[in-house]
């Protein structure tokens, strides 16, 4: 019993240190979106190109990409060569929300390093951005065939994210719709 | 044009108008909010807005943005935290999010909304991270009742721990084998 009592207080830091050391290791600006596995807010929004409106329809036509980008948001420029490559597939659909950009600014920074997207959706005062919750731009969306949100990647993309979770959610969600 | 512009606060919104002039102006308020929800951003949309507002001002007993209404702003966007700079809350932080987001506020209150559906509107989109009061549920059990139960757990251990003090010493026990090395150091 004494032992036991003398343990108690090691016992208790130990369990301590155990889940803060686990906090530490997160990363807080991860925020799981509450919108995954919920139909993705309706939008429907001029197109940075022009040419039929961009709207939560066309993105749930098929598996679709959903990126937010913006021509000030220098952590969109890490990911774009990532994104230009990805919009070269044909398997994949990848739609953008220009985010509280001008369009002017947008269509040259799309000029200048490539435009890999089937159309971009203005969002000019960002009203469509917060019906997505988007705090952290680069965010990208994963929209399955029934429109549902089903995955959400906050910040620039990887490689390493690309080819160990991204594409296999899409696989699974084209093998899941057909 | 920044997007800041664009939501100019629609100050003059009566708490209860009344007659006709007032229900006119309610629904010139109504439509108003509806279309700053709908985000139509042309200058020709800012000037009609405008236009309906001073129009709305004009049919009179149009209160002001009452102190009342500021204080329930204020205390609503102190509650928010900002997902950008993640330890401040919407009411404190300059980034460009937590101005819109304080813009969203004013609105749905403008709108007539409740502050459980002005938190609802937050979580919705943002999850309860968004909330510096964390809502009651299994989740966050932990969060809510660790530190009572901590406290519970020293309350007994001290308990128990003067018990054992207090209880008369045992003769030939440890405690008073302790007391005779003690009174003996003391002695050198």
């Amino acid at each position: 019993m004494k032992r036991l009592l003398i343990a108690a207080p090691l016992l208790v830091l130990l369990a301590l240190v155990l889940v803060l050391g686990r906090g530490l290791s997160l990363d807080p600006r991860e925020v799981d979106s509450p919108l995954i596995g919920k139909p993705a807010p309706a939008f429907a929004l001029p197109a940075l190109h022009g040419g039929e409106d961009l709207s939560h329809q066309t993105l749930a036509r098929e598996v679709s990409l959903f990126n937010v980008w913006a021509s000030w948001c220098v952590a969109c420029r890490a990911e774009h060569d990532i994104l230009v490559e990805l919009g070269r597939r044909p398997d994949v659909r990848l739609y953008g929300l220009n985010y509280k950009d001008q369009p002017e600014d947008a269509r040259q920074w799309l000029q200048r390093h490539g435009n890999p997207y089937r159309a971009s959706g203005v969002d000019r005062d960002g009203r469509v951005g917060l019906d997505y919750g988007v705090y952290g731009v680069p965010e990208t969306f994963v929209v399955d065939r029934a429109g549902r949100i089903r995955g959400k990647r906050i910040g620039p993309m990887t490689w390493q994210y690309v080819n160990e979770e991204l594409l296999p959610l899409l696989r699974q969600l084209e093998a899941e719709a057909s | 044009m920044s997007p800041q512009t664009l939501r100019l606060p629609a100050r003059g919104r009566a708490s209860r108008p009344a007659g006709a002039a007032g229900a006119r102006r309610e629904m010139e308020m109504n439509q108003t909010i509806e279309s700053r929800r709908t985000g139509l951003k042309s200058g020709w949309a800012q000037a009609w807005r405008l236009g309906f507002l001073l129009l709305a001002l004009a049919a009179g007993g149009a209160q002001a943005w009452s102190e009342a209404d500021e204080a329930r702003w204020h205390a609503l966007n102190k509650e928010l935290r900002c997902l950008v700079c993640q330890n401040q809350s919407i009411a404190d932080s300059h980034a460009e999010l937590a101005q819109d987001l304080r813009g969203q506020v004013r609105e749905m209150m403008e709108a007539g909304r409740s502050d459980a559906e002005i938190r609802a509107y937050m979580t919705d989109r943002y999850g309860d991270f968004v909330l510096y009061r964390p809502p009651f549920k299994p989740l966050t059990l932990m969060l809510w009742l660790g530190p009572l139960l901590m406290l519970l757990l020293a309350l007994g251990l001290i308990w128990h721990m003067r018990r054992r003090v207090a209880a008369p010493a045992q003769p030939g026990g440890r405690a008073q084998e302790l007391e005779k090395l003690l009174d003996e150091v003391e002695r050198d």
